[in-house]
């Protein structure tokens, strides 16, 4: 039985070895993070917590009953019919009817218990990751900035995966183990005093032990984590980088390279899983030496008392040690428990990191509505769609809700920004963009570009200075209702997996089938799309890898012209595209462009020469505004830039 | 496949060995020790006798010594057997793809390569200790329990005969019918990564669509498939404790009525019924354990899979280390070729062009057109399906492939720089560099402008991929990498597109007038790059469309001079 329970830990470490989380190994405060795991896992569930309690109890007492039972079975039915003749069975049928009825009981409850608590760590498991998935959808760019992926990603894998094994494995057995201690404690105690001090004095070498060789199992376990990231993270250099290898004729040196970390990495693994695998032997035979050492005080103890009725008997012995050898089962449970939770908690304090995280602050309560123009010019919000839209702005003061119309005059007066306080990369910029017109940028790398558009959705918020958005301070806008009307290309296009319609609707979702393939035509992908084996059903995966840079662009392009918004940030891919394509890039984004109000981080001349405005940055200073005749006048920076003195990217 | 993995054990085999001859000693120690626990209360507490009770547990106490000794060297065998395995099995994957030619890897996929070599492995491993631990202990100690309940209480052993094939049934019931909800999990696993990836990569796209509850509509879809299906797997598995509980005590129950019975006759004494009681347990869990074993097993069945088929890989180019190791010059004869990426492709048909040595070559034509194709059969990337490419008037495929990638440079349109320093990166190129061979091609490749400006020169880092650095830094960088090899032809794929026009010429001046005799092809989508080329190409659907000088093409290709017209007219800012 004990064994049984015992394999199933087996197994679990075994798993747990594999996706033991990357990263510091123990809890900064223990105590604190398991008080949250409660919480998260029995908060909402206080009813099921008492039963699961409960249920504990009643498995823990059957526990200690049947552990009990054998001793006194054999001490009194069975010694009782040694030798006579023809004996009478009822009593022990009696007995062991007895046996058999609470041990059903206790098969019962452990099997109502295990399923409970399937039901409740994974629906905690999920209640978790929805929570962190829906933080993380929250969280501010900067975030983002200041986080590696693959850091934010194993909080997903391997800190939700350890906290799984701890909710739904050593959160019961530790309580069980718990309980079970508890009365296993008082049978003995009732037992025998003199016994029950000895099993004390092993509890504790066995913990001494146990303790310090988990603590250098602990220390081992880092730093083949350490290892194994290091040689995790060449082979995942190398192999992205495969083909310059072979181009150079590198690989014997590569495989030096390799064999090195690769040995360390044998180094560290074999003596972590040494240290790991030696626990079981060390607590089962300290559990053995214990029953030497019971054995011999306690046969002294029955032979001076006389074994007799007055006296401590051969029964009560067996008793007491079928008891000491579940006390030390229990024990050891609990020890090697001990270490999955700890590591656990690790994983939870990082979790309840990303949770802790501060949102993207949001207190506009400008909201863009449906409106329909009535005769006097004045506008009605409507609840229909009626493809004109306005800014409903109700007043602080008291005084009634006004609707501007949405029409794309964007004005920047003295803005500054920085990413970190205190350290500002935009000076002073004030512009202004008429609805309808383009207003180009144009700076080497780190001018400021990016960060002037990224200012106008709000994703940093800037440090000084204002941004009016038809006329309203940009901060009093809703934030999803200033994105929606803010159209977006980036640089590179993120695709998603899906089909390519879905890609393309991700702009508008009550975009219907027709509006999406007009988008596509306007953004002159439809070509290539009807090309595709399944046409606008064609699944993309990986980021779109099966299309060409340039085609991505045209499905990001298409994606802003089903969006349709009055103002438009584009980011223009310096990335080469054939010719052919990027003229059909040029033409989609010229169409897309007409009558809205246009940023554009501007590569290619044609764009430059077509804006109404050109903005020349150098470190975060607007140096030369104008258009493209007055700059060239001008033999400034941007002549130079034109004439191709100095380089741009 | 099995044979395939197990050869790579090596050096480590006699750990794997040994450490099922520790796993006996321990389960024998294990098995022995309730015995002569049920001797000392039988025999010597029993009977009052101290001396016997003192000499039984020294013996026991020996025992556990042994046990305790057995168990340590079997847990330091067997992680040395399975870390030894894991890192043969790396380091053979690792020379094996190292070896893998470019169609090879093609077929493969490089985030596949990745996947075999690291998370595979480990599972692999994991595998591999359960067995040599866990498989061979288990039926050890299940024949051992049964033996000694055989000695002890002999016809109770039929009690057994009754319960195993019960346990042998619910537990392949049990582990067969969650198995599968197991596997979809998992797979669920990898649409949940996916997503997560998905939206770091994208946050910004999201953000500006406003796209967040649509998001975590697909998330909460993916988390709901992982749950729903490790709650079904879970609740079946679940039966298996009470299951096996209900069994052990019906065995107890039997054991004990019909222990009674053989104790009255004299048949048993009581102190071999309680060791029975433990024997009881092994012989149930060590059942329990061949079947989890069997389960991990077949977890990790699709790695070892995975693994078997990259190391029985064979390269489909080889090495041709006794091929001709010098190459003349950098000319360069396409007779006929014909070429395609699988036996059913064609991307390239009915090739022939003839390259000067000392050349500068340019390749236009529109993504497809077959640049990239043509100019990676130069360095014997790929073989030919027909026709023949000649370097320096010789076969390509006659050539010891180290020599002839040595001769040419390829500057690949995909190119990658690694962790380190500048220098260190550089160096692929050649490790053996001067100091002014270094500072001549970082010249030449327009790269000590920035190098200069940065505080720590050439000793500056490098992250992986080259991330810090600009675009147009890294190709340059590239191509002064590719220099440093002294090649006697160097190619260009589109390695200048993201410098600027005056960079960009200022480098083919350099390489023009400093590097005599090198025979350069480039290729590219701007015309500037290539307009003062000796030759251009062009390449449209596979085939040589048309070779000739800038101005042949302008007066006689029509195509040609739309798109000089296009390029000059609206060219753009950096082009």
């Amino acid at each position: 039985m004990q064994d049984t329970v015992s394999f199933m830990r087996l197994r679990q470490e075994g798993v747990d070895s594999m996706r033991r989380p990357q990263g510091g190994a123990t809890a900064k405060n223990p105590i604190k993070a398991m008080k949250r795991v409660l919480s998260l896992v029995f908060g909402e569930r206080k009813a099921a917590f008492a039963f699961i309690i409960l249920c504990i109890i009643i498995v823990a007492f059957s526990t200690v009953y049947y552990s009990s039972f054998l001793g006194t079975f054999i001490d009194e039915y069975v010694t009782a019919i040694i030798g006579v003749e023809d004996p009478d069975y009822s009593p022990i049928v009696r007995a062991l009817a007895q046996f058999a009825a609470i041990v059903s009981i206790s098969v019962i409850f452990s099997y109502v218990l295990q399923r409970i608590m399937v039901k409740i760590s994974q629906d905690t498991l999920y209640e978790v990751r929805v929570k962190m998935f829906r933080k993380l959808e929250s969280l501010p760019i900067s975030y983002f900035d200041r986080n590696p992926h693959g850091t934010i990603m194993s909080r997903f894998s391997n800190d939700t995966d350890t906290l799984n094994q701890m909710i739904s494995n050593s959160l019961v057995h530790v309580l069980q183990a718990i309980i079970t201690l508890m009365m296993l404690v008082a049978a003995m105690l009732m037992n025998s005093l003199l016994l029950s001090f000895v099993v004390a004095v092993f509890v504790l070498i066995t913990i001494k032990a146990t303790g310090s060789i988990s603590k250098k199992s602990g220390k081992q376990f880092s730093r083949q984590q350490a290892t194994l990231a290091d040689v995790n993270g060449y082979i995942e250099e190398m192999m992205n980088g495969q083909r310059v290898i072979k181009v150079f004729c590198h690989e014997e040196r590569s495989k030096e390279d390799f064999e090195a970390l690769n040995m360390k990495l044998f180094e560290s693994m074999s003596k972590a899983n040494t240290l790991a695998n030696i626990m079981g032997p060390v607590t089962m035979n300290l559990g053995n030496l214990q029953y030497v050492a019971l054995v011999i005080v306690g046969a002294v103890f029955v032979m001076l008392t006389g074994g007799g009725h007055a006296g401590y008997t051969i029964g009560a012995l067996a008793a007491f040690l079928q008891l000491s050898r579940s006390f030390s089962n229990n024990v050891n449970q609990m020890s090697q428990q001990m270490n999955t939770v700890l590591l656990a908690l690790a994983g939870a304090e990082r979790i309840f990191e990303l949770l802790d995280e501060e949102s993207e602050i949001d207190d506009g309560y400008v909201t863009l509505v449906n409106v329909v123009e009535n005769p006097d010019g004045s506008l009605t919000e409507s609840s229909e769609h009626t493809k004109r839209w306005a800014w409903k702005h109700p007043h602080k003061d008291g005084s009634p809700v006004t609707y501007t119309p949405l029409k794309g005059d964007i004005v920047m007066i003295d803005v500054d920004f920085g990413y970190v306080p205190g350290k500002t990369v935009l000076h002073d910029i004030s512009l202004y963009a008429k609805p309808g017109q383009k207003i180009a940028f144009v700076g080497s790398t780190g001018a400021g570009k990016t960060t002037i558009t990224n200012l106008l959705n709000r994703f940093y918020d800037i440090a000084d200075g204002k941004i009016r958005f038809d006329g309203i301070n940009i901060n009093k806008i809703r934030k999803a209702d200033l994105r929606q009307s803010l159209g977006m290309i980036l640089q590179d296009t993120n695709l998603f997996t899906g089909t390519i319609r879905e890609n393309i609707r991700f702009g508008r979702l009550d975009a219907t089938d027709e509006e999406v393939e007009a988008a596509a035509k306007l953004a002159n992908a439809h070509d290539f799309i009807m090309m595709m084996p399944d046409g606008y059903d064609t699944v993309i995966t990986n980021n779109g890898e099966s299309l060409s840079q340039g085609q991505r662009q045209l499905l990001s392009i298409a994606r802003a012209a089903v969006a349709d918004p009055p103002v438009l940030v584009m980011d223009e891919a310096t990335s080469s595209i054939d010719t052919h394509t990027e003229a059909l890039v040029q033409d989609g984004m010229d169409k897309l462009m007409e009558n809205r109000t246009v940023f554009v981080i501007a590569h290619r001349l044609s764009t430059v020469r077509n804006s109404n405005a050109i903005m020349v940055l150098d470190h975060g200073h607007i140096i030369e505004r104008g258009d493209h005749e007055q700059l060239l006048a001008q033999k400034g920076v941007y002549y130079r830039l034109y004439t191709g003195a100095v380089e741009l990217d | 496949m099995l044979k395939i993995l197990l050869s790579r054990v090596r050096e480590y085999k006699k750990y794997a060995f040994i450490t099922p001859l520790f796993m006996i000693g321990e389960v024998a120690m294990e098995v022995l020790i309730p015995t002569m626990m049920g001797l000392i209360i039988d025999v010597g507490v029993a009977a009052s006798d101290m001396d016997y009770i003192i000499r039984m547990s020294v013996m026991l106490v020996l025992a556990a010594a042994l046990s305790l000794s057995f168990g340590m060297l079997g847990a330091w065998s067997a992680s040395k057997a399975s870390s030894g395995f894991a890192t043969n099995i790396r380091r053979d994957e690792y020379a094996k793809i190292m070896g893998f030619s470019f169609a090879d890897v093609d077929k493969f996929s490089t985030p596949s390569l990745i996947t075999r070599m690291t998370t595979d492995v480990q599972n692999v491993q994991m595998a591999f200790q359960m067995m040599i631990r866990i498989f061979v202990r288990a039926p050890i100690m299940f024949v051992f329990a049964i033996i000694m309940v055989y000695h002890n209480g002999g016809s109770l052993s039929a009690v057994f005969a009754v319960a195993i094939p019960v346990v042998m049934v619910a537990i392949s019931l049990i582990f067969g019918r969650s198995h599968g909800y197991f596997t979809r999990a998992f797979k669920g696993y990898d649409v949940f990564n996916r997503v997560v990836q998905e939206n770091l990569n994208g946050i910004r796209t999201v953000k500006a669509y406003v796209r967040e509850e649509e998001q975590l509509g697909k998330f909460e879809e993916s988390a709901e498939v992982i749950r729903s299906n490790f709650k079904k797997g879970q609740t079946i598995m679940a039966l298996l404790n009470p299951v096996m509980m209900s069994i052990t005590f019906a065995c107890m129950i039997a054991i004990s009525y019909i222990g009674a019975r053989l104790i009255n006759i004299g048949h048993m004494e009581t102190g071999e019924l309680l060791s029975i009681y433990t024997y009881t347990g092994q012989i149930l869990s060590s059942l329990v354990m061949v079947g989890m074993v069997i389960v991990m097993f077949s977890i990790s069945w699709a790695s070892m899979i995975r693994i078997s088929e990259v190391l029985s890989t064979e390269p489909s180019m080889s090495l041709n280390p006794d091929g001709i190791k010098d190459v003349k010059d950098g000319s360069i004869v396409f007779s006929d070729v014909s070429f395609g990426y699988g036996k059913d492709s064609k991307v390239l048909s009915d090739i022939n062009l003839e390259i000067r040595s000392g050349d500068m070559i340019g390749i236009i034509g529109v993504t497809g057109s077959g640049k990239t194709s043509l100019v990676s059969l130069i360095a014997r990337l790929y073989d030919v399906q027909s026709g023949s490419v000649k370097v320096g008037g010789v076969d390509v495929r006659d050539y010891d492939l180290e020599a002839l990638r040595n001769q040419v440079a390829v500057v690949l349109q995909k190119n990658t720089l690694f962790s380190g320093t500048v220098e260190e990166n550089l160096r692929w190129g050649n490790a053996g560099a001067t100091e002014s061979e270094l500072r001549w091609a970082s010249d030449v490749a327009s790269v000590t402008p920035f190098i200069s400006a940065m505080k720590e020169g050439f000793q500056s880092h490098v992250e992986q991929g080259g991330t810090n650095f600009s675009g147009g830094q890294r190709q340059r960088l590239c191509i002064a990498r590719a220099l440093l090899k002294k090649p006697k032809i160097l190619i260009m794929d589109d390695s200048t597109s993201a410098v600027d026009t005056a960079t960009d010429a200022s480098i083919r001046r350099a390489l023009r007038e400093d590097v005599k005799g090198l025979t350069k092809i480039i290729i590219s989508q701007r015309l500037s790059s290539v307009m003062d080329a000796d030759k251009i190409v062009i390449m449209s659907g596979g085939r040589i469309e048309d070779v000739g000088t800038h101005e042949e093409l302008l007066s006689r290709n029509a195509g040609y001079r739309v798109l000089y017209e296009t390029q000059t007219r609206g060219g753009g800012l950096d082009a």
